[in-house]
C-alpha cells in the first residue's frame, strides 16, 4: 500500500506537526487544543513506531526525490528565520545577534543563488537506522512531552499573574514545528534542506527560551540564538567548501568521499563538527543550556532529551566515519567532548538547582556521545547510539518529575525535595528510576558508558580513559546524593500529588515504561536498532558487551525496580524515632529535646562542595581549553584546506 | 563467562563469601589486639556478633531501610560471584558499586544527621576511589587481552609485572574499601573517631547483621582483587596469590592501628592524586609500549 511506503511516511512525519502546528497556532480554546495536541502526539507516535518496524534494520535507504519547490521552500524558510531573528534582534538591540543573522542569510542566499543551483542532488531523503532510532526518539518522547506540556502550561498560565496574555498558542505551535524540523534533519540526504531544518531547530528554541519574555528569558535566549548561529555559520561555511571544492551536497556522497579521501573533507568536516558542537551545548557554548532552563520545563525537556541537542550529537555520529580517519576533526572533537564531560560533571556536584543539574549532566553525557564520536570506532559509535537513546528516556523523565515537582512543592531546590518520597510518593519513584537510569549498573546508561570505556581502551585513548575515569565518579557524586535526598522517609506528611494533571501522569508513566522497556531490552535494541547501523557503515565490529552480561544486567534491573516500586515500604519491625543526641520530639522536622531542656531542630544538607567544584573555579578552565582546541583545529584545516589548492 | 556460571559462582560465592569473610574478621581483631596489646576476642567473635544481631527485636525506622540493606547485600554476593566465577571484571566493579549506593540510600532513608553525615561521606568515598578501581580494570585489560578475570589463567607472566604502578594505586584505596582508618571515614570499628555510628547510626538488629555480612562479603572481593594481579598460568601461583593477600591484610591492619582519621578533602586529593599518578602512567606505559 502507498501509504506504508518509506517516502510517504516520512513526508507524513515532516508535514504532519506542521499541520497541527498550524491548528494549534490559531486555536484558543482549551479544549480544542487538548484534542489537537493529543491525538497529533499520539498520531506522530504510532506512525514513527511503524515506521521503525516496519524498516527495522535498514542500510542506508535513500529515496529519489528531488524538488525544486521544496528547494524553493527552504529558501523562503531561511529568510523567515533570518527576518525572524533580525526582527528580535533590532527590537532589543542586541547587535551582536543582528550581525549574525545578517550575515547568515547573505551567505545563504548568496549560496543558494550562486553555487547551489547548478547542484543537482537526486536523492532528497533517505534514511538508515540512526534515522530510525532518532525517529523513535523524536515521536515516542518528543510528542510525549507535549502531551505534558498541556497539564504543565495550565498550572503555568495559572501562576502568571492576573491579566497575563494566554500565549500557549504560540508555545504549542512551536513545540511540534520543533518536532517537524527534528524529522527533516534526520531524514535530509540533502546538505541544504539538512541546514535549513537545522535553522529551524535553532530558531524555535530561541523562541521556547524567550517564551516568558522576562529579562532573563530575553537575554538567555539571545545568548542562545549568537552561539548557534555562529555554528550555522559553520555549517554554512562546510556546504560552501562542499559545493565549490567538491561539487556535492548529497549528504552519502559527503560522508564515502570523507572516507575514502580524508584530505579533502578537512575543513568541510570540522566546520559540520563545529555546528554540531554549538548545537550540543559542549564547552566553550555550554551556557546556553544552561541559560534554556528559564523557559517552562517542556521545553527544557524537549530540548534536552529528543531533540535540539540531540540534533548536535547525531551530526557528528553520522560524521564519526570520517572522523575515524581524519585526525584533525577528530582530535577536536575528541578533546572538546571529553574535556566537558569531566568539567561538567564536578560542575554538577556543586548546583542545588535541580534543572542546572539536569543541564550540566546533559552537556557531561552529551560530552561523551560526542568523544565517542570522534573515536569513530564502530564500538565506540555503538555506545553513542545507546547513550543517545538511553540519555533520551531517562533524561525527559526526570524534567518532566522536576517540572511537576516544582508546581506542587514550590521550588526545584534539591534542598525542597526532603521527603517528597512521602509528598508525592509516586512521583519520587518515578524520579528514583529515572536518577538510576542515569548514572548506576545495570541501567543502560551505565551499559553504554561501559562499552564507551572498553571503546576508549581498545583505541588507546588515555586521556579519555582518564577523563571517564574521573567524570563518572562525580556523576556518582551527584546523582547518589541527590537520590538519597529524595529517598528521605519520616512519619507520614501530607501528599501533595493528588492534584497533578493526568496528561502529566501519562506522559511521566510512558517515559517510565521507555526506560524499563529500553533497560531489560537491551539486548534486542542494539540487535535491531543499533547493530544494522553500525553493520552497515563499518561492515564489521560493533557491540563490545557479551550477551551474558547483558542478560545479566537485565536480571539485576528487574530487582531494582521490585526493591524500589512494590517492595519499598514493606519492611517489617517496630517504628522507632531516630537519635538526636536528645529526646525525640518530632522527626518530620527533627525536632530534639536538649540536654537544656528546650527543643532543638536538627538540620542537615547535602554536600555541594562549593570550594572544589565551584562554577568560578571549574568553568573557566573548560571555556579556555576548549576555545583553544577548537581554534587550532579550524587554523589547521584552514592550512590544510590551502595545501589542497 | 556465561550466565550460568555466573549465578552458580554466585551461589557458591553466597556460602563461602559469607565464611571466609568471618574468618578475615576474626583475624583482624586478634592481630589488632595484639599491635595493641590485649589478648583479643576468640577467633569466631565477629560469627558471635552477628548471630546475636539476628536474635535481637527486629526495630528500625522506617521501614524502608532492611529492604536497601538487603539489595546491598545482594548485590555484594553477585559482585563477587561475578569475579569468583571468572567473570568480568568491570561489570563486578560496576555491581559493587551498586550495593554502595543502596546501603547508601539505606542511611540517607533514615532522614537522621547523623546517619545521613555518614551516607555524604560514604558517597564521598566512592567518589575518591571509584578512578582507581576503574583503571585497576582498564590495566587488567590492556595486559590480560580481557576484561574477564579468568584470562589470568592464561598469562605467561602474572599482570603485576606490568601492572605493578596500577597495584600500588590499588593498595592505597583498598584502605578506602576496607573501611579502615584513615579512611573509615564513613563507618569506623574505632569509636573514639566516629560521628554516634556513621552511616550505620540507625541500623540495628538483623538489618546490621546483614551490615556486616555485606562488608566481610566485601572484603573477601577485594582482597581477590590484589590476589588476581598475581595469579597466571602456573596453578601454584595461587598459593603465592594467597600469601600476598594475606601480607597486604596484614599491611592493611598495621594501618588502621597506627594512623588518625583524615579529612576528607586530604582523602579525595590523595586517592585522586594516586589515580591520576599510578593509574594514568600505567595505562600510558601498556597503549605507547
Amino acid at each position: 500500500m502507498a501509504i506504508f511506503e518509506p517516502l510517504s511516511m516520512m513526508g507524513f512525519l515532516i508535514v504532519f506537526p506542521l499541520v497541527a502546528a498550524l491548528v494549534l497556532a490559531v486555536a484558543r480554546n482549551n479544549m480544542v487544543r487538548n484534542v489537537v495536541v493529543i491525538a497529533s502526539a499520539v498520531i506522530i507516535g504510532l506512525v514513527s513506531v511503524v515506521f521503525a518496524m516496519t524498516n527495522m534494520g535498514a542500510p542506508w535507504v535513500l529515496q529519489e526525490f528531488s524538488s525544486t519547490i521544496v528547494d524553493g521552500v527552504c529558501t523562503v524558510v531561511s529568510i523567515i528565520v533570518a527576518a525572524v531573528i533580525l526582527a528580535y534582534g533590532i527590537r532589543y538591540k542586541n547587535v551582536l545577534a543582528t550581525l549574525l543573522a545578517i550575515v547568515q542569510v547573505v551567505g545563504s542566499l548568496i549560496f543558494e543563488f550562486m553555487f547551489a543551483h547548478g547542484i543537482h542532488v537526486e536523492y532528497g531523503l533517505y534514511f538508515d537506522s540512526l534515522s530510525l532510532l532518532m525517529t523513535l526518539i523524536i515521536g515516542v518522547v518528543g510528542s510525549g512531552i507535549c502531551v505534558y506540556a498541556l497539564g504543565y502550561m495550565e498550572d503555568f498560565q495559572a501562576h502568571e499573574p492576573e491579566g497575563a496574555k494566554d500565549r500557549r498558542p504560540t508555545f504549542f505551535a512551536l513545540m511540534f514545528i520543533f518536532l517537524s524540523a527534528m524529522y527533516v534533519i534526520v531524514f535530509s540526504n540533502n546538505l541544504l534542506w539538512l541546514f535549513t531544518g537545522w535553522e529551524v531547530t535553532t530558531l524555535c528554541s530561541f523562541l521556547l527560551i524567550g517564551y516568558t519574555k522576562t529579562d532573563e528569558a530575553i537575554n538567555n535566549a539571545f545568548r542562545q540564538i549568537i552561539m548557534n548561529l555562529a555554528g550555522g555559520i559553520g555549517f554554512l561555511v562546510a556546504l560552501y567548501v562542499c559545493a565549490i571544492n567538491l561539487g556535492t551536497l548529497d549528504f552519502l556522497e559527503f560522508l564515502a568521499l570523507g572516507v575514502t579521501a580524508p584530505t579533502l573533507v578537512v575543513l568541510p568536516v570540522t566546520a559540520l563538527a563545529f555546528a554540531g558542537i554549538t548545537k550540543a551545548a559542549q564547552m566553550p557554548f555550554h551556557t546556553w543550556l544552561l541559560g534554556a532552563m528559564v523557559a517552562p520545563t517542556p521545553t527544557s525537556a524537549l530540548l534536552h532529551s529528543s531533540t535540539m541537542v540531540k540534533a548536535g550529537v547525531f551530526m557528528l555520529v553520522k560524521l564519526a566515519p570520517v572522523l575515524l580517519v581524519c585526525p584533525i576533526p577528530a582530535t577536536m572533537v575528541i578533546l572538546v567532548g571529553g574535556i566537558t564531560f569531566m568539567l561538567c560533571s564536578f560542575l554538577a556536584i556543586s548546583q542545588t538547582n535541580a534543572k542546572r543539574v539536569l543541564a550540566y549532566s546533559t552537556i557531561a553525557n552529551l560530552g561523551l556521545i560526542t568523544a565517542c564520536a570522534g573515536v569513530g570506532t564502530a564500538e565506540a559509535v555503538w555506545a553513542a547510539c545507546l547513550l543517545i537513546l538511553f540519555h533520551a528516556v531517562a533524561k525527559s523523565l526526570l524534567f518532566l518529575c522536576v517540572g511537576t515537582a516544582e508546581h506542587h512543592i514550590g521550588s526545584r531546590n534539591i534542598e525542597d525535595m526532603d521527603l517528597l518520597f512521602d509528598r508525592m510518593p509516586i512521583l519520587a519513584r518515578f524520579m528514583m528510576l529515572g536518577i538510576m537510569c542515569m548514572f548506576i549498573a545495570p541501567f543502560g546508561m551505565l551499559l553504554a558508558k561501559w562499552a564507551t570505556l572498553v571503546s576508549f581502551t581498545e583505541t588507546n585513548q588515555v586521556a579519555l580513559i582518564i577523563i571517564l575515569g574521573f567524570g563518572s565518579a562525580a556523576t556518582f557524586m551527584f546523582w547518589g546524593k541527590w537520590l538519597g535526598k529524595l529517598a528521605g522517609i519520616a512519619g507520614q506528611p501530607k501528599n501533595v500529588e493528588k492534584s497533578v494533571h493526568l496528561s502529566e501522569w501519562m506522559s511521566m508513566l510512558l517515559m517510565v515504561l521507555l526506560v524499563i522497556i529500553c533497560c531489560v531490552a537491551l539486548g534486542a535494541i542494539s540487535q535491531y536498532m543499533v547493530e544494522p547501523y553500525v553493520h552497515s557503515v563499518y561492515t564489521s565490529g560493533g557491540r563490545d558487551l557479551s550477551s551474558d552480561n547483558i542478560m545479566l544486567s537485565a536480571l539485576c534491573t528487574i530487582l531494582v525496580i521490585i526493591a524500589l516500586f512494590p517492595l519499598a515500604r514493606t519492611g517489617k519491625g517496630r517504628q522507632v524515632p531516630i537519635y538526636l543526641a536528645g529526646v525525640s520530639r518530632d522527626n518530620d522536622s527533627r525536632l530534639f529535646q536538649s540536654s537544656f531542656s528546650e527543643p532543638r531542630e536538627a538540620t542537615s544538607r547535602n554536600w555541594y562542595m562549593e570550594n572544589v567544584f565551584g562554577e568560578k573555579r571549574v568553568a573557566p578552565i573548560g571555556v579556555v581549553v576548549c576555545s583553544l582546541i577548537i581554534i587550532a583545529a579550524f587554523a589547521v584545516a584552514c592550512v590544510a584546506l590551502v595545501g589542497i589548492l | 563467562m556465561s550466565f550460568i556460571s555466573m549465578l552458580l559462582g554466585t551461589l557458591a560465592f553466597t556460602v563461602l563469601g559469607p565464611i571466609i569473610g568471618c574468618f578475615l574478621a576474626g583475624l583482624d581483631r586478634k592481630i589488632s589486639a595484639r599491635m595493641q596489646g590485649r589478648v583479643g576476642p576468640p577467633l569466631l567473635q565477629p560469627y558471635y556478633d552477628v548471630r546475636k544481631l539476628f536474635e535481637k527485636e527486629n526495630v528500625s525506622v522506617n521501614s524502608s531501610e532492611s529492604i536497601y540493606i538487603t539489595c546491598a547485600l545482594i548485590f555484594a554476593l553477585l559482585a563477587g560471584g561475578i569475579f569468583y566465577s571468572g567473570g568480568n571484571l568491570l561489570f563486578c566493579v560496576f555491581i559493587i558499586t551498586l550495593s554502595s549506593l543502596f546501603f547508601i540510600v539505606a542511611a540517607y532513608s533514615s532522614r537522621s544527621p547523623y546517619a545521613e553525615q555518614g551516607a555524604n561521606r560514604e558517597t564521598l568515598q566512592v567518589m575518591a576511589y571509584e578512578p582507581m578501581v576503574l583503571f585497576m580494570a582498564v590495566v587488567f585489560f590492556m595486559i590480560a587481552g580481557s576484561f574477564d578475570v579468568s584470562a589470568i589463567f592464561g598469562q605467561e607472566i602474572p599482570v603485576i609485572v606490568w601492572g605493578w604502578l596500577a597495584f600500588l594505586g590499588l593498595l592505597f584505596i583498598l584502605t578506602i574499601k576496607l573501611r579502615k582508618s584513615p579512611f573509615d571515614l564513613s563507618y569506623s570499628h574505632h569509636a573514639h573517631q566516629e560521628l554516634v555510628k556513621g552511616i550505620t547510626t540507625e541500623m540495628s538488629g538483623p538489618t546490621l547483621a546483614k551490615v556486616e555480612i555485606m562488608h566481610w562479603v566485601e572484603n573477601v572481593l577485594f582482597l581477590g582483587w590484589i590476589g588476581m594481579f598475581f595469579v597466571w598460568d602456573n596453578p601454584l601461583s595461587i598459593i603465592l596469590a594467597i600469601v600476598v593477600v594475606l601480607a597486604v591484610y596484614f599491611l592493611e591492619i598495621w594501618i588502621d592501628n597506627n594512623f588518625a582519621r583524615v579529612k576528607w578533602q586530604a582523602m579525595l586529593k590523595s586517592a585522586w592524586a594516586v589515580a591520576l599518578v599510578a593509574g594514568g602512567i600505567n595505562i600510558a606505559i601498556l597503549a605507547f609500549l
